[in-house]
């Protein structure tokens, strides 16, 4: 099967399609995970992207369903140099172009994705359009179709990810309200293994609706896109803050930040991967994280608000924690939950949260 | 941190020679902690025993010390030096022992000298078996059930609890040496006792087994401030069972999930953090269906970590050593993006696979099974973007003229040899199971036999098919495929029945050619300066050539027997000296443990297969001015002749640097050489050549035995032999070799107790710098590369030493050398005879350069590149006033059944030098330095055979007289109380017990010197010698050795070992104008 893929800088690769055929526009990203890709694709926040992966071999251990941090495929289509039909894990139940198959979206394979990286790198994350099966392809213009469709920044991804209506997670410990813009199943992993009491709310939650569940404590999710479309989780920071305990990942660390005064930006390409290493100012230690995501928060907008950085990106030195004692506020840019990726945080982080949840600070 | 003002003078431990467990990635990790440490200003001594390391050359280290690596001599080195500190895990498992052994003497607290980065007791915690369980259960970390015994009744008592098989692991030894899997009581009692008797605390583990397994490793990295990361994670193809060593690993992990890496890297830093130690170390676990085992770590860099270094980029040695002083991860820079800190974890868009390279062609009666001990005295590492690409590259680049088609030597194999060979491990393994799909075994039938992962075999079955698709005929998409999936022109051409310039140029004219990606730790995701490359069949080239003058020099590969970490060492100078002339200079090379493929050691760093097809791939992008083939062993120089035609035949404007290929024709084709001596007027033995058996007969007979025969264009004496009678060369024609008219035999007139030369020397077609004179202690007939040596010659006469002169300077000057050449001669009977002379860099360069303080390979790179040798004033002669030996080290007690006695095939892996102001000292030295220390009391068993009787009978009289007790078998021992030597008898083997071998046993003989009966290795003689390599008594197996043995005992009896470093010995050399 054929596949092609147009960017909008007018380079346009041909390749090996998978998966199902059809055409995909996004905005094309890469992760630099080696391994992971199940939890990858079914990640929430790669909602509206194609996500391309420099580690050149995908898919050698198969699907085993195991690790889906939702319910289905989020990436619009996928993009790597080879893919692997026969994995042999003893959790595997299906190869990863049958995955994607199972969820109707294009991949392409094949392709030099090591030239596309770099392409991404210098011009930044691109708008870009993925076609693949002989008679998709026949007479296309993918590079002019990707540069047709409308910025990333412009759709309203949250509604697509969060849940529909809201449910709980029963626990016998203090009780949070999970705001879902997109929420990975190991953050509520981690979170339910604690023993907290989780009521998980839709993206659009009001004031009273978060007011109803009763709850000791406020947790924003992850998710796609840029953080100032979060309306109503931002307003509900505002709302809460002081007066009850605020936790955040990733989008919700965004959320947080703008709630309180802070500003954030869109980074030319996104952290995208398993090695990102983050340094805790008060203990020096640098921690190496998994990430995801395109918008970060300007440190120095934080200065005059009632927040403090807590730890920063080693490497390019972009917000990585938040933190306000005085307002119980507690917030890491990247996963502790992992993932994909290194585990290192789960424990410094989740067991803070229970901690200042149940009080403690 | 920053680092540690009161640290200011630091020493470094080397791994000493090269030997199978313990190759030149030391000299990588040392070199490179050696700059990293004087990058902060830190001032640093190293010792080390091995000269052919870049180490030990004078500038890399404040001091250096070519010293034997006992505790005994580091003490006094530490007494003269007074360093602050010393770093334990840099000199490999060598480094760490003695350092320990220093601490336990009180050495360290005596002189204030504080162990940095990972401390001794971490060192112990991790190394002891028993405290190292402890610790893991101390912190919930699974271990595999075991028991550690100090007895073969404790090891009994062990079995009935934990059942066999059982895995037998001694404490303290190089790559697993003395271990071994026990299926019966046997076994277990056999292993043990050796296990026993190996370990340097005398205790070995019997451990639960877990063969079969998948086994991963992973290299972690600490500081003092307890950041931890990753460098990589590596799986090894072959199952639990087979050493790391001996197995190919494959980086990153190719068959677990997300979950399963994470679950492992998250004990691994468990694990580091409950070790404290502080720079890199390797974790080994097994994995079966999401369950784990802790199986080991090696807290020290190591073999795993070089290989990891060069996987990543990621350099641990380096910022081991930075850790080591106080520095932090993120204080520290990653060198490779030069923007972002040390502290992140190194992601991959490429797939790494390394294979070990055996020495079975060296020794054809050892045992080839893979076991949990090393056997390999290599590898090779391969870089792809397809795990199909990576695969045939490694295979290539380890140089052993085999593809995957491999189908046995001399028979093809039955059905039952391939499944025979799938089921009990090997060197051959890869090629069985190749084999075996092409036979039709199904892929789970190979996987089972086999334990090794249906993963890897199907990506076998991969190139088979893109083989058969091949034989249908080439179109451009299956020649875009194939290549993709790292076929070789050759390959392509063979399968669908080209030639293979056919389909270079059809190749070439679809545009069908290499890119280069670079190594960049990060998988693009940072712009990176790193000139480190491999090549891929994609679409965008990342090499942007300058337009600088530029050389290629060709490296050496793998280590192996015969091509050893020299020609590394000469590779390295010849950069140095490129670009001391202001030239660009590029490396090829594929073996991850050296410094040569270090990403800072050239201008660009090609990690490729050295093959035609590969350099010319690289030729073609760079354009360059010249290519150097004289420093990468006879791997380069074997391509001097197809790369000339190949540059002419495309057109290119390339040149072969230095000495003609023509030229160095004229030395390796036996018949024009012959010619060459004839028309000078030098001497040679008498020789012939045939082209068949029958023809050997009469040439062999005109000649008169005993004659040496040898196939043509031999590396390290490869099939070389001594044949004393007709039917000795019938039996060699029929086993040894396969002579046909484009592969004749040589045969030369063997000069029987000859006293041999090794000359290097550099010429630039008009003069020549003769480095030195080297004469053998071994008579000639045992392989050069297996003698020891000695510079200046101690008992040739002066006017053979002018003759040996003479004969270098006119042979180097009718060859029209430009560059090195080695020449190695013969002297009996008041004449000096020529025997073979190598216009490429040879084993002794680094030894001599060492010796006389002139770096020849450098040298020599200048003179290829068009300096004279009176533009660098080096039209002189060195003289040295003390003594320089060269002895080699043996891998004999690695390899079990493999007969100990040297011939004209080599057998040394590697070499140490001694050096002191007589030749008894440093020959005493440099015994030491080679494991084999010469006893100052103590009983001596002598059994010689008859030939050997009469100089024996002085050589055991000095032994007396300096205090040595003599015992002997009854004919030595009758001769030499005959003699006046006293000498108490003991039994032969086979007269009962109790015997000499008793006394082995039993550790009361110090020194055993035995010589061959007959060319046969006698079963007595061998088992003695067997036993001596067992049970680690020194021994000797010449006269010349014996005698040089009694020199030494009584030099060192009577004076002190000199201690002195070798700036302070350069000094003293005098260069003589000529």
């Amino acid at each position: 099967m054929i596949g092609v893929l147009g960017l909008e800088d007018g380079t346009l690769v041909e390749g090996y399609g998978f998966g199902a055929p059809g055409i995909v526009t996004g905005e094309i990203v890469f992760t630099t995970v080696m391994s992971g890709y199940e939890e990858a694709l079914t990640d929430p926040s790669y909602n509206g992207q194609i996500l391309l992966f420099t580690y050149p071999l995908q898919g050698n251990y198969g699907v085993s369903g195991d690790e889906f941090q939702s319910d289905r495929m989020w990436p619009r289509g996928m993009v790597c140099r080879h893919i692997w039909p026969s994995p042999k894990h003893h959790r595997s139940t299906r190869t990863l172009a049958e995955f994607l198959v199972d969820e109707g979206r294009p991949g392409i394979h094949g392709v030099d994705t090591r030239m596309l990286t770099v392409k991404i790198r210098r011009l930044g994350a691109m708008k870009a359009a993925l076609a693949v099966g002989e008679s998709v392809v026949r007479g296309i213009d993918i590079v002019q179709l990707a540069r047709d469709q409308p910025s990333i920044s412009s759709l309203d991804l949250l509604s697509e990810v969060t849940c529909r209506s809201p449910y709980r997670i029963r626990g016998s410990g203090p009780r949070l309200a999970v705001i879902d813009l997109g929420i990975k199943r190991h953050i509520l992993k981690s979170l339910e293994c604690r023993g907290f009491d989780l009521h998980v709310l839709p993206a659009h939650s009001s004031i009273s609706d978060i007011e109803a569940v009763e709850p000791d404590g406020l947790f924003i999710s992850n998710g796609p896109g840029d953080p100032e479309r979060a309306v109503s989780a931002i307003e509900a920071v505002r709302h809460f803050a002081g007066s009850m305990p605020i936790f955040g990942i990733c989008l919700g660390h965004q959320v947080i930040s703008l709630a309180l005064g802070a500003r954030t930006f869109k980074l030319k390409f996104g952290h995208h991967g398993g090695n990102q290493p983050v340094k805790d100012l008060e203990s020096g230690i640098v921690y190496i994280t998994s990430q995801n995501h395109n918008f970060a928060v300007v440190p120095e907008s934080v200065e005059g608000t009632d927040l403090e950085i807590t730890q920063l990106n080693a490497n390019d030195g972009t917000v990585e924690g938040i933190r306000s004692r005085y307002l119980k506020i507690l917030a890491v840019q990247y996963h502790p939950e992992a993932h994909p990726g290194p585990m290192c945080t789960e424990d410094p982080f989740f067991s803070s949260v229970l901690k200042i949840a149940s009080g403690g600070d | 941190m920053p680092r540690r003002p009161d640290i200011k003078k630091v020493l470094l431990i080397g791994s000493g020679p090269i030997q199978i467990g313990q190759a030149a990635e030391f000299d990588f990790s040392g070199s490179q902690a050696c700059k990293s440490l004087r990058e902060e200003g830190v001032e640093v001594v190293l010792v080390n025993s091995n000269p052919a390391t870049i180490m030990t050359d004078p500038d890399m280290a404040d001091k250096v010390y070519i010293e034997p690596l006992v505790p005994e001599i580091v003490a006094k080195i530490i007494e003269k030096e007074r360093p602050d500190g010393i770093i334990a895990g840099i000199g490999g498992q060598t480094g760490l022992n003695i350092t320990s052994e220093l601490a336990e003497m009180g050495v360290l607290e005596r002189y204030n000298v504080e162990v940095l980065g990972t401390k001794v007791r971490s060192i112990q915690e991790a190394e002891d078996r028993d405290l190292f369980k402890k610790a893991m259960e101390r912190i919930g970390e699974p271990v595999p059930r075991s028991i550690a015994v100090t007895s073969l009744e404790e090891a009994e008592e062990a079995m009935k609890e934990l059942g066999l098989p059982l895995i037998v692991r001694p404490a303290y030894t190089l790559g697993g040496s003395g271990g071994g899997i026990a299926r019966t009581r046997e076994d277990l009692m056999r292993i043990c006792e050796m296990g026993l008797k190996r370990s340097r605390i005398h205790q070995v583990l019997l451990e639960e087994s877990v063969i079969g397994w998948t086994e991963v490793e992973y290299e972690v990295m600490r500081d003092s401030n307890n950041t931890c990361i990753t460098i990589c994670n590596m799986e090894n193809m072959d199952p639990m069972g087979i050493h790391t060593g001996e197995s190919i690993v494959v980086t990153p992990i190719q068959t677990l999930s997300d979950h399963e890496i994470q679950m492992l890297r998250s004990a691994a830093i468990n694990i580091i953090r409950a070790l404290g130690i502080e720079g890199g170390c390797n974790i080994q676990f097994a994995v079966r269906n999401g369950e784990y085992r802790v199986i080991e770590v090696n807290p020290r860099v190591s073999r795993s970590s070089a290989l990891a270094s060069k996987a990543t980029g990621y350099p641990i040695a380096r910022v081991t050593a930075k850790i080591a002083i106080g520095l932090t991860l993120d204080e520290i820079r990653n060198d490779v993006t030069k923007e972002t800190p040390a502290s992140f974890e190194p992601t991959v868009d490429y797939v790494v696979i390394k294979i070990p390279r055996w020495p079975f062609d060296k020794f054809v009666k050892a045992d080839r099974t893979l076991t949990t001990s090393m056997k390999s005295t290599g590898e090779v590492m391969a870089i792809g973007r397809s795990y199909e690409e990576a695969l045939m590259k490694a295979i290539r680049s380890l140089d052993i003229d085999i593809d995957l088609g491999y189908n046995g030597k001399y028979t093809p194999w039955s059905d039952e040899d391939v499944r025979e060979l799938l089921r009990t491990p090997t060197d051959e393994r890869l090629f069985a199971i190749y084999q075996a799909l092409r036979r039709g075994f199904s892929v789970d039938e190979i996987s089972q036999l086999s334990m090794i992962d249906p993963y890897f075999i199907e990506r076998i079955q991969n190139i088979i098919q893109m083989e058969d698709e091949l034989k249908k005929g080439l179109t451009p998409d299956r020649l875009r495929r194939a290549k993709r999936m790292g076929f070789l022109d050759s390959r392509i051409a063979e399968l669908v029945g080209l030639s293979r310039e056919e389909v270079t140029d059809y190749r070439l004219s679809l545009g069908i050619i290499p890119t280069y990606k670079m190594v960049d730790t990060c998988a693009a995701e940072f712009a990176a300066s790193t000139p480190y490359y491999y090549s891929t069949y994609d679409e965008e080239c990342e090499l942007s050539p300058s337009d600088k003058k530029k050389v290629l020099i060709l490296g050496s590969g793998p280590i192996r027997i015969g091509q050893g970490i020299e020609f590394d060492y000469c590779t390295v100078h010849a950069v140095t000296a490129l670009r001391e002339m202001g030239i660009e200079a590029h490396i090829i090379n594929n073996n991850p443990e050296t410094v040569s493929t270090d990403y800072d050691t050239s201008d660009k760093l090609f990690f490729e297969p050295v093959t035609l097809e590969d350099v010319m791939n690289v030729i073609e992008k760079e354009n360059y001015w010249g290519v150097m083939v004289q420093f990468g062993g006879q791997t380069a120089v074997n391509l001097a002749v197809p790369l000339e035609r190949e540059l002419k035949r495309r057109g290119l404007k390339t040149v072969i640097l230095g000495t003609s290929p023509d030229s160095i024709d004229i030395a390796e084709d036996r018949e024009r050489f012959n010619k060459l001596l004839n028309s000078l007027g030098i001497p040679q033995p008498r020789a012939g050549i045939a082209y068949s058996p029958e023809e050997a007969k009469k040439v062999a007979k005109e000649i008169g035995y005993p004659v040496l025969v040898r196939p043509s264009y031999v590396l390290g004496g490869r099939a070389m032999e001594i044949v004393y009678d007709e039917s000795g060369l019938e039996l060699y024609m029929r086993e040894a070799v396969r002579v046909s008219h484009e592969h004749p035999v040589l045969i030369d007139d063997f000069l029987q107790n000859a006293v041999e030369i090794d000359v290097d020397a550099v010429c630039d077609g008009r003069d020549v710098l003769i480095g030195a004179i080297m004469e053998h202690i071994e008579e000639a007939g045992i392989h050069s590369g297996d003698s020891a040596c000695m510079i200046p010659p101690q008992t040739l006469p002066e006017d053979v030493v002018a003759t040996a002169k003479d004969y270098v300077r006119r042979i180097a000057l009718a060859l029209g050398v430009r560059g090195i050449i080695n020449i190695q001669m013969a002297y009996k009977d008041g004449v000096v005879y020529v025997l073979e002379a190598n216009p490429r860099s040879s084993r002794t360069i680094p030894f001599v350069s060492k010796a006389v303080g002139l770096p020849l390979a450098k040298i020599a790179a200048k003179v290829m590149a068009g300096m004279t040798l009176r533009e660098m004033n080096l039209n002189v002669e060195p003289e040295i006033p003390y003594v320089a030996v060269k002895e080699v080290l043996l891998p004999f007690d690695k390899l079990p059944g493999a007969d100990v006695l040297l011939g004209p095939e080599m057998r040394s892996t590697g070499e140490v030098m001694g050096i002191d102001y007589n030749m008894g000292l440093s020959f005493f030295k440099a015994e030491m330095s080679a494991e084999n220390s010469l006893p100052l009391d103590g009983i001596v068993f002598i059994s010689v055979r008859d030939e050997d009787k009469a100089e024996m009978a002085e050589v055991a009289r000095r032994l007396a007289s300096a205090g040595l007790k003599i015992i002997a078998t009854d004919g030595t021992s009758e001769y030499l109380r005959r003699a006046g030597v006293p000498a108490e008898r003991v039994r032969k083997i086979y007269n009962g017990s109790p015997n000499v071998l008793d006394y082995i046993r039993r550790g009361e003989v110090k020194l055993i010197i035995n010589t061959p009966t007959t060319k046969q290795s006698v079963r007595d003689g061998f088992q003695i010698r067997r036993s001596a390599v067992d049970y680690h008594v020194p021994y000797i197996t010449t006269v010349q050795a014996a005698k040089a043995a009694a020199e030494a005992i009584e030099k060192a009896l009577k004076g002190e070992l000199t201690i002195k470093a070798l700036d302070e010995y350069h000094r003293e050399v005098r260069y003589r104008s000529l």
